[in-house]
């Protein structure tokens, strides 16, 4: 339960607005801290404290690009591939990227640490290629990137998980 | 020139309250405050010609006196979901520069007479929005949020809210149906967010780099900053410049500043000894400009300003300009843009939201070389049909590279014809 396991925040968050629909994305990026992905008991109980429809609930997080429904790597690789990171090389990098890791996008490499994927505009362009790294609730943004700094990376990623 | 909102790359450490302070900040907000009147403010902007930085470039100051004084409460919201494909300007003003940001949006507030002001970063902004927070509690610490504002009866609370990836977000009445808790899809207009905006109050919105300008005009008077810029687009602007130039990044200069000298004179002009073939000044919602030989210094000279930009055939929105070179093909170009509308379109009119979806086929297929002649005449009238059908401007955004591109640069569609 979000309230028993961060009270504080959770208060927090229901100041902030004066209508407490408000809080509906906030709480869901709480809910989504842990384990990368929203499950259906999130949905129920965020619905039930916004006296939501658990369907409007999870349309909002069908709707938004940030939240997952579904279990991937512990970190999800994002690559901008948008034009103008195009023209700087992106999809060629992505490319060589998904090679050296051996998975295609939108796959998780064997070991469950990284997933893959390909999204839109990041607001990096001039720093492509670029990738953001989502963990949970939190997003961390790669710029500049080779596919030798960014292997590096994962190695890194890995070591920390040990 | 100096710069009036990039000013942390004159000043080190900018965005520490500090240095901040010692180099005139929170002056402004103590002026408006304490020694002028709401409406005094929203004259001044007025007559300072500031046009709203997000893209649509209508005059601030005009806006904000279209909010009722027989509605209450007021709001202001900040639009910082900057998601347009070449547009990175407000990110930099929010991680280098946040004083100056923050102190816009409350003079902003103390002008409209909102008590409350929220700023709507895109979800991707995660770490900026810890940073904002921890500036807004810095400036509560010091006095310059909070209540008793310098000892007035003026209130101005400041808070962040997270999007989660949905580019619509950037839409005035998408963005207030977000942060009302549904899903970012944009309401019927009228009534405009002046009128019935969030919590069906009265509210502004208003871009990053539109508020970042508001601390200047207290502080210089609307003459001051009339200094840059022109006539009908007074003040800098910050230019984000990206694709295939040497040097990309933001430059602040001012409105009416020619193509030449930010491709060439900043941007350190196309690498390789490549040519420029096709300008995009307002990032994947633009028009293409065409350059070849002919057109090569037609379009250089062409101040870059609201109404130039338009005579050159295109628009110049938020100022994010994409270079393309020789080495692509329009075809490729618009199969890109088109990929990032059909992803982006929120679904909720059936011309963008279906319209999209054929784009997209019709655009790989010729990209792919797998096209019929007819198949470029059906995406010009899909396009043609989405253009202007749909309750929010994303929908024309969509049609706008690829009819300029069929038009402008035909050769690159006959070459993508099957024999």
């Amino acid at each position: 339960m979000l309230v028993e396991k961060y009270p504080e925040e959770v208060k927090a968050i229901f100041a902030k607005y004066p209508v407490k629909r408000s809080a509906v994305m906030p709480l869901l990026y709480l809910a989504q801290r842990e384990e990368g992905y929203i499950k259906k008991e999130s949905m129920q109980e965020i619905a039930a404290m916004l006296e939501l429809d658990v369907t409007e609930v999870a349309a909002i997080v069908g709707f938004y690009t940030m939240y997952h429904d579904e279990k991937a790597g512990k970190y999800r690789m994002q690559v901008c591939t948008d034009l103008p990171c195009a023209l700087r090389g992106a999809d060629k990098f992505l490319e060589n990227l998904c090679e050296n890791l051996g998975v295609k996008v939108g796959e998780t490499t064997p070991d469950g640490l990284v997933t893959v994927e390909s999204v839109m505009c990041l607001a990096a362009c001039d720093k492509a290629p670029m990738f953001q790294l989502q963990d949970g609730d939190k997003v961390t943004y790669y710029e500049n990137m080779t596919v030798d700094k960014t292997m590096e990376l994962v190695e890194a990623l890995k070591k920390a998980q040990e | 020139m100096t710069h009036i909102l990039l000013r942390h790359r004159d000043i080190p450490d900018l965005k520490n309250i500090e240095v901040y302070k010692k180099n005139g900040g929170f002056a402004s907000l103590k002026k408006a405050v304490t020694t002028m009147q709401p409406k005094q403010i929203v004259e001044e902007v007025k007559a300072s010609g500031l046009r709203g930085r997000g893209g649509a470039g209508f005059p601030t100051g005009v806006k904000w006196s279209f909010l009722p004084d027989t509605i209450w409460p007021h709001y202001v919201v900040c639009n910082a979901d900057e998601s347009e494909p070449g547009t990175f300007k407000d990110r930099e003003i929010m991680e280098s520069n946040p004083y100056q940001f923050l102190e816009g949006v409350a003079i902003s507030c103390f002008a409209v007479g909102a008590a409350e002001g929220y700023i709507y970063l895109r979800g991707e902004f995660y770490p900026l929005a810890q940073q904002l927070d921890a500036c807004i509690a810095e400036m509560e610490k010091q006095g310059y949020l909070g209540g008793k504002l310098f000892g007035t009866e003026a209130s101005i609370r400041l808070k962040t809210h997270l999007g989660a990836g949905a580019y619509i977000c950037g839409e005035e009445t998408a963005l207030l149906e977000s942060l009302e808790g549904k899903r970012g899809q944009p309401r019927l207009r009228p009534p405009f967010p002046a009128v019935y905006g969030l919590y069906g109050k009265p509210t502004v919105v208003n871009n990053v780099e539109t508020l970042t300008n508001l601390p200047y005009i207290i502080e210089h008077g609307a003459a001051g900053f009339r200094q840059f810029g022109t006539e009908k687009s007074p003040g800098t602007k910050i230019f984000s410049l990206s694709g295939n130039v040497e040097r990309p990044g933001n430059y602040e200069l001012p409105l009416g500043t020619t193509f030449r000298e930010l491709i060439f004179t900043h941007g350190g002009g196309i690498p390789d000894g490549r040519k420029v073939r096709a300008i995009m000044p307002a990032g994947a919602s633009s028009s293409i400009i065409r350059v070849d030989d002919e057109t090569f210094d037609k379009v250089m000279d062409t101040p870059m300003d609201y109404e130039n930009v338009q005579a050159v055939g295109s628009l110049l929105g938020s100022a994010s300009v994409i270079i393309i070179d020789d080495t692509h093909t329009m075809a490729w170009v618009i199969a890109k843009t088109i990929e990032f509308f059909k992803h982006e379109s929120c679904g909720k009119c059936t011309p963008c939201r279906d319209g999209n979806y054929w784009m997209l086929h019709l655009t790989q297929r010729i990209h792919k070389g797998q096209a019929s002649e007819n198949d470029i005449k059906v995406l010009d009238s899909v396009a043609a049909q989405v253009y202007g059908k749909c309750l929010c401007a994303l929908g024309d955004f969509s049609t706008m590279a690829v009819r300029s591109a069929i038009e402008r640069f035909p050769e690159d569609f006959d070459k993508k014809v099957k024999a």
